[in-house]
């Protein structure tokens, strides 16, 4: 082997520790949750209220309240987020309002949560007066989805071929019915799939929600959109920072985290098996 | 596909509006201390038992979220380790909020150390000079020569505030490590041979993993242990204080009520429970003036 | 009357599509309404550049911002010291040497770690890093700037890697065709080649993921210590921006000057992150300009 080559084989070794450590990382993180988590997954600690100051009993409120808040976040962020890409990919391909909303889109997705977190308080719970609860947290959490689902909806547009449209305007179709009957329902599972990613990073996130809506502890479960909620990242949070036994409610800590991570991962995949599908049914 | 989607969600829509009109829930919204997280938790988990169909809210996020909370008008009580400034009374009136104070139980804050520091004594100066960054090294008290590390908490909590205006008369030590609640401060001093924190008396109550230091008043006065209850009933041990809730006005309906229980006899034997002291004879008058009894 | 139902329509799609530059002017806006109020008290000179904050203080209120910034740059510049190598050479690895059966294990292996909420790697930050970290280095705390920079890292990763993947995959054929044509090897085609051809790409990707670690907030909250003085180095306890947000907000009343300079100090936040993510933009644009 002349120096070139051995040089050749020592840099792809560099990269091959590289993918190496990346799939190293994954494997603590997901084994050290996993290891110390799943001791704590019960029937009881899936839908039992906490007890004694949250030592014992489970964690159903939070699982309560990351669903019911996500859904919130979904009725903001899907159908809004179609719209823009309908507009963006339907109506008027490229002029200066189209590129002065892609920026403003590319510009969301890059703005802090915790930020969202502040327009959040200002708008939503005090000019608007809804107050410290499950809408205004849902609000805010839709507003940090919108650029994920508008990406993911204009994805799922442009799959669809020009011929489907073309076909239809071609038999005399105005431009709102060949997008509701030629393009929209072959668009629409791909728009779900992203918009399904959208939302599990939505359930994770815990900076939007800290001051609009979550709450360290309630003895009930919410029945009505205005009140607080406990949900499972910020209970996550409080369970390692903020109780007042923090090593005797590590192991609850790390059942919450499983959970979460569990959930999520859901998510992810029922979206990545959608799109696998999809990809599927293109191909034939 | 499209259909099914739209009728869903118009099925949730529905829904949710349903639910909304469904009357906010009833309850006790408590809020603030993380020092008397622990036992309001403990009180309106036992007033719940009792009287069912009540819902008391605890949360926490120190002495000033929950004060800042009631000027807000978002909690109807707020649990505070220290007392309410002057601004944040001005504050609350301001804005409508008329604050009365009723006080449930007594604290003596306690300094601690780890076990393997040789140093068990200090005066409230010292302290202060130590919380302040102006002592550095144990050796400067006669300990071993190990730099000091300071452990206390942000400045939402009503011990860092109370410590800060009675003791320290100045600004923490820049370095002094902020941590998120009383039990962090305890883990950390456990593992720290080095360290110095302060707490509520309610979080070393069943802790062997530490020094809790005797205090003195003043270099040659007596030093006593925030553990025992007579010094810290006849003010002997120096760093006393009330145990205080904030309410909007004279308390009534259901908060009165568990105030009320807070105060009975069953709930003072839960605070002695959990560590605290019960309330001493010139602070129940004060609560009753305070009750309008 | 259909053109007139139709130009309705056209006109209900339009104003949706308006709404993303609405809200983005919007939390603009609202920021700068909500922080001027704090500058009525606070001058702008003292809250740029003065090294003390402490809105609390016993003798004086102080509000300045550095330590503040510094902390931000501090955990965020660690982030992509570990990252950007790690990264790029993740990337390259995925377009020039994998199979595809690699490529397909490889590829949800990233996406799961992008899926991983900030909060649970908060969690192993103080549960799992920082024991490693104080073991290490003999300190009696693992919460520090390098437990931070090292959770950044992984949160950055992702990004960082399917953009530079990107990036190389858009280098024409045409430039590895010649190259090796010319008789390089595939290494020396990648790193005298393909990488200087993509660079625009894999800056912007960069850029991208640490504009994303600016922003983190629940990850540095945890795993960081909180002390809000001038940090001394990576092994101090330090308090990024988003910390201070997310510390301080719970506990102000609102309307107060406090309250009003923790908007300030998320309208800088905005700003820097905006700023990020518009230089990443140009440069993406320049990189697909040239690919063409």
């Amino acid at each position: 082997m002349n120096k070139k080559h051995l040089k050749e084989f020592m840099g792809f070794m560099l990269l091959r520790i590289c993918i190496g450590i990346i799939g190293l990382i994954l494997i603590i993180i997901l084994y050290d949750i996993i290891s110390k988590g799943a001791g704590k997954i019960s029937w009881e600690f899936l839908t039992a209220m906490p007890r004694k100051g949250m030592t014992e009993g489970g964690i159903l409120p939070a699982i309560v309240g990351t669903f019911m808040v996500t859904v919130i976040t979904a009725i903001l962020a899907v159908p809004l987020g179609m719209g823009c890409a309908i507009y963006l990919n339907e109506y008027v391909k490229d002029n200066k309002i189209t590129r002065l909303i892609r920026m403003s889109i590319r510009n969301l997705s890059g703005v802090p949560s915790i930020v969202y977190g502040l327009f959040g308080v200002v708008l939503f719970v005090q000019l608007m007066h809804i107050g410290t609860c499950i809408l205004a947290a849902g609000l805010t959490l839709g507003l940090m989805t919108l650029p994920w689902t508008i990406t993911a909806s204009e994805e799922a547009l442009k799959n669809v071929p020009n011929s489907y449209r073309d076909g239809a305007l071609a038999l005399g179709a105005s431009k709102w019915q060949a997008i509701r009957t030629n393009v929209l329902p072959y668009a629409v599972p791909g728009m779900l799939t992203g918009t399904i990613l959208g939302l599990a990073r939505a359930a994770g996130e815990t900076a939007p929600i800290l001051f609009t809506g979550a709450a360290f502890y309630l003895p009930f479960l919410p029945k009505s959109l205005f009140t607080q909620f406990m949900a499972l990242p910020y209970h996550l949070y409080i369970m390692s920072t903020q109780h007042h036994a923090i090593a005797k409610v590590r192991p609850i800590a790390y059942g919450t985290a499983l959970v979460l991570i569990v959930l999520v991962f859901t998510m992810n995949l029922s979206a990545i098996i959608l799109r696998y599908q999809l990809r599927k049914r293109r191909m034939e | 596909m499209k259909k099914y989607i739209r009728n869903l969600a118009l099925l949730v829509s529905v829904l949710s509006f349903a639910v909304t009109n469904v009357f906010a829930q009833e309850m006790i919204q408590v809020k603030g201390s993380d020092t008397l997280i622990n036992l309001v938790q403990r009180l309106s988990e036992s007033y719940m038992e009792e009287n069912p169909g009540k819902f008391i809210a605890v949360t926490g996020g120190g002495s000033g979220t929950g004060i800042a909370a009631l000027i807000n008008g978002k909690c109807d009580i707020a649990n505070a380790s220290r007392l309410m400034k002057d601004k944040e009374i001005a504050q609350a009136q301001d804005g409508g909020i008329n604050p009365k104070r009723i006080v449930v139980a007594i604290d003596g804050l306690c300094v601690i150390t780890n076990l393997k520091n040789r140093i068990s004594k200090l005066t409230v100066d010292e302290v202060g000079k130590i919380f302040r960054g102006e002592i550095t090294n144990w050796k400067e008290l006669g300990g071993d020569d190990v730099s000091i590390t300071l452990y206390g908490r942000q400045s939402n909590s009503g011990t860092y505030e109370f410590l800060k205006d009675m003791v320290l008369k100045g600004d923490y030590s820049s370095r002094m490590r902020r941590m998120n609640g009383n039990a962090q401060i305890v883990e950390a001093v456990k593992q720290d041979i080095s360290g110095i924190g302060y707490v509520g008396v309610g979080y070393v109550k069943e802790e062997k993993g530490l020094t809790v230091l005797n205090i003195a008043s003043q270099a040659g006065s007596e030093y006593s242990s925030p553990l025992n209850l007579n010094d810290v009933k006849t003010g002997k041990y120096p760093i006393t204080r009330p145990l205080n809730q904030y309410i909007n006005g004279t308390p009534k309906g259901d908060a009165r009520d568990f105030i009320l229980f807070e105060l009975s006899e069953q709930g003072q034997k839960i605070v002695e429970e959990e560590g605290f002291f019960s309330l001493p004879d010139e602070y129940r008058e004060f609560n009753n003036k305070a009750l309008g009894i | 009357m259909t053109n007139l139902k139709e130009r309705i329509i056209h006109g209900i799609f339009l104003i949706n599509g308006l709404l993303v530059v609405i809200v983005l002017l919007g939390i603009f806006g609202l920021l700068v309404f909500t922080a001027i109020p704090a500058f009525k008290e606070i001058r702008i000179g003292e809250f740029l550049f003065s090294t003390n904050w402490n809105p609390t203080s016993y003798v004086k209120p102080a509000y300045g911002i550095v330590p503040m910034l510094v902390s931000t740059f501090m955990v965020t510049l660690g982030a992509l010291f570990i990252a950007i190598p790690l990264g790029i050479g993740t990337a390259a690895y995925l377009s020039d040497v994998a199979n595809q059966r690699v490529r397909e294990i490889a590829k949800p292996i990233i996406e799961i770690l992008a899926g991983i909420p900030s909060v649970v790697i908060g969690f192993l930050g103080i549960v799992l890093v920082g024991p490693f970290i104080s073991k290490i280095f003999g300190l009696h705390n693992g919460l520090n700037a390098l437990n931070g920079a090292i959770l950044l890292a992984v949160m950055a990763l992702p990004t960082i890697i399917s953009l530079s993947e990107d990036a190389l995959k858009s280098v024409p054929n045409a430039y590895q065709h010649a190259s090796l044509a010319l008789g390089a090897t595939h290494w020396q085609t990648l790193v005298r080649v393909k990488i200087p051809a993509a660079l625009s790409g894999i800056i912007a990707a960069v850029m991208l993921g640490m504009g994303r670690a600016i922003g983190e907030t629940m990850t540095v909250l945890m795993a960081t210590g909180c002390a809000p003085a001038m940090p001394r180095g990576f092994l101090d306890s330090v308090r990024t921006m988003t910390s201070t947000i997310a510390i301080e907000l719970g506990e102000v009343p609102y309307n107060t000057t406090h309250y009003y300079a923790l908007f300030g100090v998320g309208l800088t936040l905005f700003i820097i992150t905006f700023f990020v993510n518009m230089v990443s933009d140009i440069i993406l644009h320049k990189h697909e300009r040239l690919m063409k």
